[in-house]
């Protein structure tokens, strides 16, 4: 049976993939990011994840103000990477995985989820920003991904019990898959920034901190922040943190705590990662 | 019957893309969707007034268009993913727009980012705002 067996969670800011895209890497301001970073490549490489279920949030990028999904699961064969008026990012063309994005459609669908299913998407920073940071820069990927589409640009974004709740369908969906696969969620976006109005350039690094303890140590303290109070507190945009609670939600209630990296700032943004694994994994 | 006010409306210097604001902002919206493509970003450049047009603007939006005022955008309906790629096409990143609506210079941006940002002490509300400026 196909299993998850740990939730990532770091931001995805466009000028990260920016600086490594210009091979900007090496240059102190990046090097303090990109730094922390260097251990969660290694124990990628070890846990070896076959699939990874990416929330993320589109930017105006492959929905425009036409139409905007809640959730939308990606269960295309691959997914391109979009230009966003910079010019595409030099990364690899992102896998799917058809087979299991279909089976978790169809289970959260009829556990009342009412998700939109994307059979074509391009993918922009969100979701490619992630993937560069835990895997490099590779020639290929190397796992299948699954995207997972969060409106957080229309206000309003779900709620955040509600993603916690979707994380926790999508779990039993996988678990109920017949092949043996390693899953891993990723968690994606903030944390506290405001990129929009005088206020841009809000950081609040008291929040994140306490935003990461919550999720290493009580979901249900995060699950319970309302969204004025993420865009009062963490900016406008910090509400993205709500995707961080769709895979936290996939996780066990209780779980280790690999890794953390937080770090001020990534050009508008504050820099915050965690790694957690189940108990039992 | 008034709309009742938003639990937001208080945030200061911040406005909250929401669906009033898409309804208001729809044409800006997709103008600015449009210049994810490297021609239309050309033909933009090549006659920014023309290109416009289909996009059946308000003369306000128009010229917050045309004149780049990247605030004015937002309030009357724009949203900064949206208008970043007007950014985009004219050669700007997402924090050089950040550090324009601010009002501060490009290097008072940097280093406040890099000083830890802008902190949340007396902007989380309007009123807070009002008692700076006297």
């Amino acid at each position: 049976m196909a299993k998850i067996v740990a939730g990532v969670f770091t931001s995805h800011v466009p000028a990260i993939g920016a600086a490594l895209d210009n091979g900007k890497t090496a240059e102190p301001y990046w090097q303090r990011v990109f730094g922390g970073y260097e251990k969660s490549k290694e124990w990628i490489a070890k846990v070896k994840p076959d699939v990874c279920i990416v929330v993320f949030n589109d930017h105006a990028t492959a929905f425009s103000v036409d139409i905007v999904p809640t959730f939308a699961l990606g269960c295309a064969e691959e997914f391109i990477p979009a230009d966003e008026g910079w010019g595409p990012r030099p990364v690899p063309v992102v896998k799917g995985h058809p087979e299991l994005a279909a089976h978790i459609a169809q289970s959260v669908i009829l556990d009342e989820f009412d998700l939109t299913i994307v059979n074509k998407m391009e993918v922009d920073h969100g979701l490619t920003v992630p993937l560069s940071l835990m895997f490099g820069q590779p020639d290929e990927w190397p796992c299948k991904i699954i995207p997972l589409a969060v409106n957080v640009v229309l206000f309003p974004p779900p709620t955040g019990n509600r993603c916690y709740n979707l994380g926790k369908a999508i779990r039993k969906a996988v678990e109920s898959y017949p092949e043996d696969l390693r899953v891993a969620i990723f968690g994606t976006g903030g944390m506290s920034h405001q990129i929009s109005g005088q206020r841009a350039g809000l950081i609040n690094s008291e929040f994140d901190k306490a935003f990461l303890d919550a999720l290493a140590t009580d979901p249900g303290k995060a699950v319970g922040i309302k969204h004025v109070e993420y865009m009062r507190e963490a900016g406008a945009e910090g509400i993205e943190m709500v995707m961080w609670l769709v895979a936290r939600g996939a996780l066990d209630e209780e779980v280790n705590e690999v890794y953390r990296f937080y770090t001020v700032p990534a050009s508008n943004t504050a820099v915050g990662h965690l790694i957690l694994e189940n108990k039992v994994a | 019957m008034e709309k009742p006010k938003k639990e937001y409306d208080d945030i200061p210097g911040t406005t909250i893309f929401d669906a009033d604001q898409s309804r208001k902002g729809y044409g800006i919206n997709m103008f600015c969707m449009s210049l994810l493509k490297a021609e239309n970003r050309a033909a933009f450049k090549a006659n920014e007034v023309e290109y416009l047009k289909p996009y059946k603007l308000t003369p306000e939006q128009t010229e917050s268009v045309l004149k780049r005022q990247w605030i004015r955008m937002l309030e009357l309906g724009g949203n900064i993913y949206f208008t970043s790629k007007l950014g985009a096409t004219d050669g700007l990143s997402f924090q050089q727009v950040a550090a324009m609506m601010t009002g501060a210079t490009q290097q008072e941006y940097a280093d406040m980012m890099l000083a830890g940002g802008r902190s949340v002490e007396g902007n989380r509300r309007k009123s807070e705002w009002e008692h700076k400026n006297g």
